[in-house]
């Protein structure tokens, strides 16, 4: 199995949004850099709008993840309700 | 009385489908193939150009917004960072190095790639590419702005930052090195560009570049690196989504194109690993605060995730590239190789170099057991023995250059470190010197490409690179001094840290922010 990964900058819009990946998949693994705040996670990892809007207390569209964004690893799908990477082996 | 709407907007899919699709036409006074000149002649096989996809789906009102949004958050920290003295919060000036070299060096690649993806944009006849290569070709372009307008607040205060753009990447010897990547690439065809660019560099290496490179400037300081930085490389995770799309794109249109793509990708990969030995000698020994080797990044974001993705792509029948047996034994040895070449021949670049202290060589140690201690240490203590007797050595004359890749010749033998390797191809009765088999290789299948390249300390010695009016017969003539002259590099830019302006100036200026007097 594969490692795929996504890297937010750390500030204060990033920190509810790494929040929900890590509970949305037990299986990530934080990894806290200078700046940078990456997630690992053998196979895939999911990235739910919901979960995201629960703790923000408003409206979230996916497409925000673009503006604080660094890198990620694996193919991607986004949808308007979540956006997945994963290798497909 | 105010209705409310209940009317769902359009999905992310449906708004991609109207916005990316059916916004082309069929020619009717030209043939399709006068217009798209571009589109067959390198082999590539293509039946359906809508199976292209951009994965985030991402449309042009969103870019404009989100990108705005970006632009908006840099230009708030660049004027911060310009009210507060940013540039004294750095860990000391030896720093500066490595942004000049990402300025000189990587900026105006920026500027290339912006070109290169408005004609691949131009050159492909698939809507969902063309709407893909828009976007890229306006990221790059910002990329160069900002980084130019965020580094510009270094240029107030030290040297080296004058003509990275104008002058010196056309000119200058180590800078040929990433030029010649770009230069090889936009001469290909469209789709040799993607993978050269939006596979090879964006996708398998960017995250060497940009991931370990930011987070070193946040290790030491440097708010203005930082910020565009991570502006820039919101856009690149786009860009390798993309790279990695094209490429399952093109193998999944047709098994023909196997073949071509594999040749592609060991060719990218072998010139993207060589380009990248500039960041190496970077992480290793130009931040004064590190964050990371060289070998670790390499192995997390080259053997690790490159690994995985070549584990995917092997199901289309793609193989690793060879080139990276050879890596395996390089990630031991290129930073130091490379450091000590610069090292003695900063006297013509346009930034400062220095020898590890004490303290540095033993981070080294530690981190490259096998190799520093046994290979590289004593050559250092020999030259700090040397400086500190007042000779400081500086090799008179300038390197030859690997005919492919144009770094000097200073890589040895994959076997035998104490080496140098040479390579030698013959093309119409004249002899070409290659760094390595992965440099022999590439020129070989292309020997009428390569044998045109640029090759600036060859130009140089052929006297076409002074100023105009030179003349190489007058008494006392130096044609290194006048090089430098042509490439805009004044003597203050130039040798080692140590008793430069920037170190005096540097520690004069964080000596007045924190005293009255």
């Amino acid at each position: 199995m594969s490692t795929v990964f996504i890297a937010f900058q750390t500030n204060e819009d990033t920190r509810p949004i790494v929040e929900s990946i890590l509970a949305d998949n037990p299986h990530a693994v934080l990894d806290e850099q200078p700046a940078m705040v990456k997630i690992n996670a053998e196979g895939s990892l999911v990235i739910k709008r919901e979960s995201i809007e629960e703790r923000i207390g408003r409206d979230f569209d996916l497409q925000e993840l673009q503006v604080n964004l660094i890198t990620l690893s694996g193919y991607l799908d986004e949808d308007d309700d979540q956006l997945t990477l994963a290798w497909k082996n | 009385m105010d209705m409310k709407a209940n009317k769902k907007k359009l999905g992310l899919k449906e708004k991609y489908a109207h916005m990316t699709r059916g916004l082309d036409w069929e020619t009717t006074y030209q043939p399709k193939d006068k217009v798209f000149p571009q589109a067959t002649f390198e082999g590539i096989k293509v039946h359906d150009w809508d199976k292209w996809e951009d994965p985030f789906r991402l449309t042009m009102d969103a870019y404009w917004k989100y990108q705005a949004e970006k632009e908006r958050k840099l230009y708030a920290v660049l004027d911060a960072f310009a009210q507060n003295n940013g540039h004294l919060g750095i860990t000391d000036a030896r720093y500066l190095s490595a942004v000049k070299l990402f300025l000189t060096g990587i900026s105006p690649l920026e500027y290339m790639a912006h070109r290169g993806f408005a004609a691949a944009g131009r050159n492909f006849p698939g809507v969902g590419p063309r709407v893909a290569c828009l976007m890229q070709s306006i990221d790059e372009v910002r990329h160069a702005q900002t980084q130019i307008h965020a580094l510009s607040n270094y240029n107030k205060f030290y040297e080296g930052f004058h003509a990275g753009a104008s002058h010196q990447i056309e000119r200058l010897w180590y800078l040929s090195v990433p030029k010649s990547f770009f230069d090889d690439a936009f001469s290909a065809g469209p789709f040799e560009w993607m993978i050269a660019i939006g596979f090879s560099f964006e996708y398998v290496l960017t995250n060497l570049l940009f991931v370990p490179f930011m987070s070193g400037a946040a290790y030491n300081g440097d708010m203005a690196t930082v910020t565009f930085g991570f502006s820039a490389q919101s856009d690149e995770a786009r860009h390798m989504t993309l790279g990695l799309e094209c490429i399952k794109f093109m193998l999944e249109q047709d098994p023909d194109n196997l073949p071509i793509v594999q040749k592609w990708i060991d060719k990218w990969a072998w010139r993207g690993i060589r380009v990248l030995s500039l960041v190496s000698t970077m992480m290793d020994y130009m931040l004064p605060k590190r964050v990371m080797s060289w070998k670790e990044a390499w192995e997390i974001y080259f053997e690790q995730n490159g690994g995985a993705l070549f584990n995917d792509l092997a199901k289309y029948g793609i193989k690793v590239p060879d080139c990276i047996a050879q890596c395996t034994v390089d990630k031991e040895h290129q930073s130091h190789q490379l450091w000590l070449t610069l090292c003695t021949h900063s006297h013509a670049m346009g930034l400062h170099t220095w020898l590890p202290d004490a303290e540095e060589m033993d981070w080294l140690s530690a981190k490259y057991p096998n190799t520093f201690d046994k290979y590289y240490r004593p050559r250092f203590d020999e030259l700090r023995e040397r400086a500190d007797k007042g000779e400081r050595f500086f090799a008179n004359t300038l390197p030859m250059l690997c005919q492919v890749c144009q770094i000097p010749m200073l890589f040895t033998e994959p076997d035998d470190p104490t080496k140098i390797c040479y390579r030698e191809s013959e093309f119409q009765g004249e002899k070409y010197h290659t760094c390595s088999d992965g440099c022999k290789h590439i020129f070989d299948d292309e020997p009428e490409k390569y044998i045109q390249a640029w090759l600036p300390v060859y130009q140089l010695y052929q006297g076409n690179c002074w100023p105009e009016g030179t003349d190489p017969t007058a008494e006392g003539f130096n044609p290194v001094a006048k090089y430098l002259e042509w490439c805009h590099i004044d003597a203050k830019d130039t040798g080692d840290y140590e008793g430069s302006s920037d170190q005096a100036n540097f520690a004069a200026w964080r000596g007045a922010a924190t005293q009255n007097t």
